[in-house]
């Protein structure tokens, strides 16, 4: 095999997960992420792994619950609508703290919208989605090279935590092609004694529910979880700082954003403003720290989102409201051009937010 | 070059097909003929022939396009007047077919016209740095997976192998084996190889029918991607 191929974004995670040892898939198609289904058709049948078209989404998570309960790495993917179709079975594979992959390739919402690129379904990641106390680690590629390396790092995240990790992409990373290499890649597998894999009369059964009789004890299996959430955010914040070490201005943006952000910054510094980026990896833990330091250095921040100002929330609550923060977006399919961003960062040195 | 009346572009999907059609419909509209290209492509929602809009009404090529190329509407439908392009035969036409089996299976309806007038060439484009394709027998399959599809059979190939804007002379030098295999195991002639147009001076030294490709500018192309 090469060192390096070309790879589309939704291609670059399916083998990044038969790679990470994923050999069970369930999906169900939706554009813009087909592609992995596809590939995964294609693949899982030569490599001994399921390959699985469910009849919904519905029924896809469900079957992700049953193999992730029997300890097996598996996944799914979708986009927008049919996340919010697999929504019930996000909260119950939380509430059975079993580890799972979960794809969102977004685009526009609400209801049915459109295929275009999108990242609209930030709240319905990093807040919820699905119902009860839960979280999820959330991840946001920026190229198809981090499409493949963390989709390796959810499955070891998930498997680490004993929960679900997100990969929240959107149409275009999905779609576009890039040169990537595997060879960095760090695959860590997990024992999983709490599995469902059969006692042999050896030992006592396993039991995967999250159903609690007692609301003291589901009171304290939603303490002790929340403890593990804390440790995550303590931890596990992942983000990339571009031209921030002089920078007056800070751009937050995640995903495609950031890549248009990145242009409009590397035009601004030419107009000689002192401009740079803080792109989160993790939206969920949301890299607070480094925004709430970014904040005693920069007059203000601009967050470029492809949806109605979504992320922007967590930047005021990371960052304290000590500066304020202007939203440049577009949405419902539609990408913030270089010179839109420019704008706003024109604006903002302006002291115009 | 000599120019068939039709050139249908066919391959893996990601191959490279609707840069080159594109490119190569400017390619004969600058040799003075007249150009129509067909985006015939049911299979992908988005980086479509539509996007070079532009530049080919510039260049005065007709450009027929699925109407909902772009748009939100996810309808693999091929527009009436596609037709036009096998039947008028008083205009070159290109044609950018869809992705693998599943994206050539449009070009079935008008195979009987393309037969028919039999001035064509159907071109397979290769990249061997593309997962599924990466060996000449994977390359093969797709081939004869399209084939049976669209009902009609390969002619050419065009070695389209690149990395992206990782891309240098070496990385097209070193697939001409992959593509002189291809075509000794199909019999087809390695029509042209395609690169970058600011490798093609260089490459040319070493690989015959050299076509430069003129690359669209994308708004995610990274700052240290920008040529």
């Amino acid at each position: 095999m090469a060192q390096r191929i070309l790879m589309k974004g939704n291609e670059a995670i399916a083998e990044a997960a038969i790679r990470a040892g994923c050999r069970h898939y369930f999906g169900y198609p939706i554009t813009p992420q087909t592609e992995i289904a596809a590939y995964m058709a294609k693949k899982m049948p030569k490599i001994g792994g399921v390959f699985l078209q469910a009849e919904s989404e519905i029924a896809s998570i469900n079957m992700v619950y049953g193999a992730a309960a029997a300890g097996m790495r598996v996944m799914t993917s979708s986009s927008s609508p049919g996340i919010s179709l697999k929504a019930e079975g996000l909260s119950y594979i939380a509430g059975s703290d079993v580890p799972a992959l979960v794809v969102n390739v977004q685009r526009g919402g609400p209801g049915l919208g459109g295929i275009q690129p999108s990242q609209s379904d930030y709240f319905q990641a990093t807040k919820g989605g699905g119902h009860g106390d839960y979280r999820m680690i959330v991840l946001a590629p920026a190229s198809v090279q981090e499409m493949a390396s963390l989709t390796i790092k959810g499955f070891n995240l998930a498997d680490k935590y004993r929960m679900t990790a997100m990969i929240l992409a959107d149409g275009t990373i999905g779609q576009m092609m890039e040169p990537i290499s595997f060879e960095d890649a760090e695959i860590e597998t997990y024992e999983k004694p709490w599995a469902l894999t059969g006692t042999n009369g050896e030992r006592k059964h396993n039991v995967v529910n999250s159903l609690y009789l007692k609301p003291e004890a589901l009171e304290v299996t939603n303490f002790q979880r929340y403890e593990r959430y804390k440790h995550i955010e303590q931890t596990e914040a992942m983000w990339e700082e571009y031209m921030m070490e002089d920078a007056d201005i800070c751009v937050v943006a995640f995903g495609i954003a950031s890549r248009v952000a990145k242009n409009a910054i590397v035009a601004a510094r030419q107009e000689g403003i002192k401009v740079g980026l803080i792109r989160p990896i993790t939206l969920w833990p949301f890299p607070k720290a480094v925004l709430n330091k970014a904040a005693d250095q920069v007059k203000g921040f601009v967050s470029v989102e492809l949806s109605m100002g979504q992320m922007i929330e967590d930047v005021r609550l990371a960052t304290e409201c000590k500066r304020p923060v202007a939203l440049c977006n577009r949405c419902g399919g539609m990408i913030p051009s270089p010179d839109e961003v420019l704008e706003s960062i024109r604006n903002a040195e302006k002291g115009v937010f | 070059m000599d120019h068939k009346r039709l050139t249908l572009f066919a391959g893996h999907y990601g191959s490279g097909k609707t840069n080159i059609a594109v490119n190569y419909a400017l390619h004969l509209a600058k040799e003075g003929k007249k150009v129509c290209i067909a985006d015939l492509d049911i299979v992908n929602p988005y980086f479509r022939t539509a996007d070079s809009a532009r530049q080919l009404k510039d260049a005065g090529v007709e450009l027929i396009a699925p109407q909902f190329a772009n748009s939100n509407v996810d309808l693999p439908a091929l527009p009436a007047e596609a037709y036009r392009l096998v039947e008028d035969r008083s205009s070159f036409g290109v044609m950018d077919i869809g992705g693998d089996d599943r994206g050539a299976y449009a070009l079935g309806r008008y195979v009987p016209f393309i037969q028919k007038e039999n001035n064509y060439r159907m071109v397979f484009v290769a990249n061997c740095y593309r997962p599924l394709t990466q060996t000449p027998a994977d390359a093969l399959d797709v081939m004869r997976e399209i084939e049976a599809a669209c009902g009609l059979k390969f002619t050419d190939i065009v070695n389209n192998s690149h990395l992206g804007p990782l891309t240098d002379g070496s990385t097209v030098l070193e697939s001409t084996g992959y593509a002189e295999s291809l075509s000794t195991m199909t019999g087809l002639p390695v029509f042209m190889t395609t690169v970058r147009a600011d490798l093609a001076p260089a490459v040319s030294k070493h690989i015959p029918n050299v076509f430069p490709l003129q690359l669209q500018e994308k708004y995610f192309d990274l700052p240290d991607q920008k040529l």
